[in-house]
């Protein structure tokens, strides 16, 4: 990712990270910037999901520095942790919504857990002008339990985004949806997307999606991690194994993953 | 061969299925495809027993299974073998474990058949070296496969797969397609495969179902559905590159 004219949000520097032995990352270096939006694509186990948790700072990597806005994650002041957290949504690959708690309450809870029952309280037209953007509207007061996949997946992005985050991670934001619903929840995460300026950072496992998405794809494998570009460069990327990847060919230079 | 003849299923005041016939040939492969609630899911569990349909009448293999009482339909349950949506793996078990517990409870073999076995079924689903790890060390891609495993061990005359390329990657998605063909032709089991992936469908079904609200749309052969004007079908068809 080349330098744009705007700051970088993120910064990766020489970032390593192993487990149990399992090298997932070396002297790995990366930068987005603001506004642009990043697709994270591989095979499973290839460590994409633990580059997101390393972005998002909910994992330490082994040495190297990750910079939130210049700031280095690790040595962050108290002060400057809560902003972190308020400056970052994340869409989890189960949702992980508060299952006891209603569609409104979910986003609730978490205004007044981060800025306050006061402020809380002041925002509840903005949360309801919210869910009516992604079209839950008519189900405020409904459990995560009784609406479907599709509402549960556009109740989690709702909440990442409660917040105004200028930088969102989606792990897996389409997984167990139909394909009609997948396109229009993309369609919904760019829009919101541009409204906001935000940048954001999507792990997924369907192609189509990351076409959708994709202003930089990063294609990981074990140890090796390919910026292929944009979805069109993505698609001519003349490495053999992206090739592979990206037609889903069971016989290649992969091997068995 | 499954066949359902004008069965009905509800929740309340909801009708999932509406007089659905449908015929699922011995040894072919079907993928029923639909918008996510339309009922896909229920029409697997209705086969299985897990829910019994309130109208009509359903045949697997010639067992009535809408007028089956429990002890009855463990015999239906034994010949259909059911991958779930979720992985579903004992966590308290290693993957060799998990792959093993079905062979050591329904089965009568000896740990040498059992351990080959387990081998084979985990080679089958492109997995090796993971018979020690715990399930919680195994990426989502990973536990769904050893899932699968789980269930392909038993060798179930009829194999019912609830979207089992959900989540997972473009190679591990053609590895379990070539798994499902595989089976198919090696030991003639019969498929049932809901899932919203049409690529998939259009690369492994003998047949495929297209349902909208309980209701059957379309049926047809790839080469068919492929050629299908109706709106639904073409919106599927858009995921075809």
């Amino acid at each position: 990712m080349e330098s744009g004219k705007d700051a970088a949000i993120i910064q990766l520097k020489k970032v390593s990270l192993s487990f149990e032995g399992l090298e997932i990352l070396k002297d790995f270096d990366l930068t987005l910037n603001q506004g642009d939006s990043l697709v994270l694509v591989g095979p499973s186990g290839s460590g994409k999901s633990s580059l997101l948790k390393l972005m998002a700072g909910l994992l330490v990597p082994d040495s190297g520095e990750i910079l939130y806005r210049g700031k280095n994650l690790s040595t962050l002041s108290k002060k400057e942790h809560a902003q972190h957290i308020a400056e970052v949504g994340m869409l989890f690959q189960q949702n992980a919504l508060f299952d006891s708690l209603t569609v409104f309450e979910n986003l609730y809870f978490v205004l007044s857990e981060v800025e306050g029952v006061e402020a809380a309280d002041a925002k509840r037209d903005e949360i309801n002008s919210l869910l009516a953007e992604v079209g839950l509207d008519h189900a405020l007061n409904l459990y995560p339990s009784e609406i479907s996949g599709g509402m549960q997946k556009r109740l989690g992005i709702a909440r990442a985004l409660c917040l105004r985050p200028r930088l969102v991670f989606y792990d897996d934001p389409t997984a167990g949806l139909d394909p009609i619903t997948s396109r229009k929840i993309v369609s919904m995460i760019l829009e919101l997307k541009e409204k906001w300026g935000a940048t954001i950072v999507t792990v997924t496992n369907d192609m189509m999606r990351a076409y959708q998405l994709a202003g930089h794809c990063l294609v990981c494998f074990p140890n090796e991690f390919l910026a292929t570009g944009d979805a069109e460069a993505t698609r001519s990327f003349t490495d053999p194994r992206v090739q592979q990847f990206i037609h889903g060919h069971v016989d290649g230079p992969l091997g068995a993953l | 061969m499954i066949e359902f003849r004008k069965v009905t299923k509800s929740f309340g005041a909801r009708t999932i299925l509406k007089d659905l016939d449908l015929v699922i040939p011995e040894g072919k492969i079907v993928f029923i495809l639909g918008m996510s609630g339309t009922g896909k899911s229920v029409l697997l569990k209705n086969i299985v027993g897990l829910l019994k349909p309130d109208g009509g009448e359903l045949f697997v293999d010639e067992h009535p299974v809408h007028r089956l009482d429990e002890t009855a339909m463990m015999k239906v349950r034994k010949i259909c073998g059911m991958v779930f949506q979720q992985p579903a793996l004992f966590d308290s078990l290693n993957v060799f474990e998990n792959v093993a517990y079905g062979l050591r409870r329904h089965f009568d073999l000896g740990e040498e058949e059992i351990i080959r076995r387990v081998q084979e079924s985990l080679a089958l689903v492109g997995l090796k070296n993971v018979e020690q790890k715990q399930s919680h060390e195994l990426s989502y891609g990973m536990k769904k496969r050893v899932s699968l495993a789980r269930t392909v061990a038993l060798r179930p005359k009829i194999l019912l797969f609830d979207e089992p390329t959900t989540g997972l990657d473009p190679i591990s998605t053609n590895r379990v397609n070539q798994l499902i063909l595989n089976l198919s032709k090696d030991l003639g089991t019969t498929s049932v495969v809901v899932s919203h992936d049409m690529v998939s469908a259009l690369k492994v079904a003998d047949h495929i179902v297209v349902l909208e609200k309980g209701n059957l749309l379309t049926q047809g052969s790839p080469e068919e559905i492929r050629k299908s004007h109706i709106p639904l079908v073409q919106d599927f068809l858009a995921e075809v590159q």
